[in-house]
């Protein structure tokens, strides 16, 4: 096994009686990298996740983290790996610091290296003030910054994140994503799961969408972007001008233009046409509104891929209505 | 394959950080004093009467825990009625309290194995109890002191010991049967009833219902029902019956140890009887010998209902 892979799964399989929760799902987790494991809530991402720590008994399959197999050796593994549950609980009579500190007792990290690690923990996650009170008093925001302090102090290898961002709100989601973003400057590789395509798209380096138990589509979100959406750029325009649609087909590259409204346009091209768009606008004397290229989504993807298979769809869909 | 590491790594972390949470908890607080107020009652009325009626007894001190005066029942009936309320107090939350404030998953995602958890909050619990329970037995005996006058002798001592031993693993039997619901019911509220429910039955209705399912396993001999005795067979099916009840061996254990003229707990015969001394005391070891095997029970059961929510903890799924 290479020493770049540190999760590897193969065929990973959790059944309850009949029902199968996850359906041998392979994927593998490189070092210092994020990868998301996203779908909708019940399609099997916790249900993994609980799997690499051998915090639920594997039903099939091989799974390695760091080298060691969860259910044999959930010691070694717990120790190397930090776990932020779903809306993630602490003890709320106890203060911040408190709750670090039991928790690094279990782990057995001896005092002086225990409080060094706790004050560094809550420096990061800009908790410093909030050290000393209790965790009753905490914003859910600040609950998950104290959860992700707790995996800095552990000096977690790896850093497993069960929906992290949910109900969080926007200013909440940057300053968590920016923490996650850290763990991936210092090496650490992060692993997290979330229902919420947009808000994780920016930080992952590669996902596995989720539908089903199964693994739907995996790699990273332009890869996908180009196989599933096609190489195409799609480019909105938003301009007047008589004749302006004409104009704009004959831009070498252009394979169509449809109208998506009164002066709104949409471009298919094989290549980034705005600058020729723009020159094609100013040359007709028109007023340029708006102009911009589509960056691949995962909305979009996912959506395109499931046309095919509305059933599938359907099930996402609805996941996410939950979800909200 | 036998698994990594040791399943008591963290065992003392999670017992110190439980021992301080139920210490410094109202909860705690509140059945103290209700301990401490009732056990102060009973004692009060345990010396008027003693004041009043003994002229010589060679257990005086003894009788400070058995003795009752109208309305109080005895300090030892009390303890029996308050001791199994303590332990539910504590225990019937522990487990179920970690899944709905969300903390058992992160806790258990800790190097750590769930039995520390499970054997740290069973161990956390009894501490507490036994702490509580010396603090008491301390301040009996210090207020005998001071109220009768008469120093207690050491086989007294002794026995008392022996009794305040005995109280705490009755204790036990309550808390790992507390635990056991914790871990069995999601819902504290569920868990309290629960176990509440199981103690009033256990404790109240099943001495009663006792006899009368032993009259349906061994019906009473028509012979001896003439002569106004009651059936061997019958008597002795009630007893098996009723020991099932830890209530009933730990009062059982109770009366040997701290009335020394028992001298057996189960029926009698004449023949048994012959050469011996009535109302004569039986030594220390004596009586100990006759509470053994309840004492024995009472550990057994304890032990027995632990490995059952052992078992079940190990199986369940961790997430909320």
């Amino acid at each position: 096994m290479s020493t770049d892979i540190v999760i590897e799964a193969e065929g990973l399989t959790k059944s309850y009686g009949q029902a199968v929760a996850v359906d041998h799902i392979s994927f593998t987790v490189g070092r210092g990298e994020i990868f998301g494991l996203l779908g909708p809530n019940g399609a099997g991402k916790t249900t993994t996740i609980l799997m690499l720590l051998g915090l639920t008994e594997i039903s099939g399959g091989e799974v390695r983290v760091l080298g060691f197999n969860p259910a044999r050796e959930p010691l070694s593994v717990k120790r190397r790996v930090g776990y932020l549950p779903d809306s993630v609980g602490f003890y709320d009579q106890l203060t911040a610091a408190d709750n670090l500190r039991y928790t690094a007792r279990l782990i057995g990290f001896k005092k002086d290296e225990r409080e060094k690690r706790i004050t560094d923990a809550l420096e990061r996650v800009g908790l410093t003030e909030a050290a000393d009170k209790r965790v009753g008093t905490f914003s859910r925001g600040m609950r998950q910054r104290l959860g992700l302090a707790e995996i800095l102090m552990k000096g977690a290898q790896i850093a497993i994140l069960d929906e992290p961002t949910t109900g969080l709100d926007p200013h909440a989601t940057a300053e968590l994503l920016a923490i996650i973003r850290g763990f991936k400057a210092e090496g650490v590789s992060v692993l997290l799961s979330s229902h919420l395509l947009e808000r994780v798209q920016s930080v992952c380096d590669r996902v596995a969408l989720f539908s089903g138990g199964r693994i739907a589509l995996m790699g990273s979100v332009s890869e996908l972007g180009r196989e599933i959406l096609g190489g195409g750029y799609v480019v909105d325009i938003e301009a007047d001008g008589a004749g302006l649609p004409e104009r704009l087909a004959l831009i070498p590259g252009v394979s169509g233009v449809e109208r998506t409204g009164i002066g709104k346009m949409r471009l298919h091209a094989d290549r980034d046409v705005r600058p020729e768009a723009a020159a094609e606008v100013v040359a007709m004397q028109g007023r340029l509104k708006y102009l911009g290229v589509q960056e691949p989504s995962l909305d979009a993807i996912y959506t395109r891929y499931f046309e095919s298979r509305p059933d599938a769809e359907m099930s996402m869909r609805e996941g996410e209505r939950d979800a909200a | 394959m036998q698994r990594e590491g040791s399943a008591f790594s963290g065992l003392g972390v999670v017992v110190l950080k439980e021992l301080s949470d139920h210490l410094t908890s109202v909860r705690m607080r509140v059945l103290e004093w209700l301990i401490v107020l009732v056990a102060l009652a009973a004692l009060y009325g345990a010396i008027q009467q003693i004041k009043e009626t003994t002229a010589e007894d060679p257990f005086l001190f003894l009788r400070l825990f058995t003795t009752s005066r109208e309305p109080l029942p005895s300090f030892v009936s009390f303890i029996s009625f308050l001791v199994p309320l303590m332990a539910i107090g504590l225990g019937f939350d522990a487990v179920n309290a970690e899944y709905n404030r969300r903390t058992l998953s992160r806790i258990l995602s800790q190097p750590i194995y769930r039995d520390a958890l499970l054997f740290g909050k069973f161990l956390a619990g009894l501490i507490t109890l036994a702490i509580s329970l010396i603090t008491l037995w301390l301040l009996v005996i210090g207020l005998g002191l001071l109220l009768i006058g008469i120093p207690p002798g050491s086989e007294e001592i002794a026995r008392s010991f022996l009794f305040l031993l005995v109280t705490i693993i009755y204790a036990g039997v309550w808390l790992a049967l507390a635990l056991l619901f914790s871990i069995v019911f999601r819902s504290a509220a569920t868990a309290a009833l629960v176990t509440l429910g199981i103690w009033l039955f256990i404790t109240f209705i099943w001495p009663v219902l006792a006899g009368a399912v032993a009259q349906i396993i061994a019906p009473p001999d028509p012979r001896y029902l003439a002569l106004g005795l009651p059936t061997p067979a019958t008597a002795q099916m009630e007893q098996i019956l009723a020991r099932l009840s830890p209530s009933t061996l730990f009062a059982e254990t109770v009366v040997a140890l701290l009335d020394p003229t028992t001298r057996s707990l189960g029926p009698i015969y004449l023949s048994q009887l012959q050469g011996a001394v009535l109302g004569a005391p039986l030594p220390l070891t004596e009586s100990m010998l006759i509470a053994w095997p309840q004492t024995v029970g009472m550990i057994a059961s304890s032990i027995l209902l632990f490995v059952i929510g052992y078992v079940t903890f190990q199986r369940q799924e961790v997430r909320a």
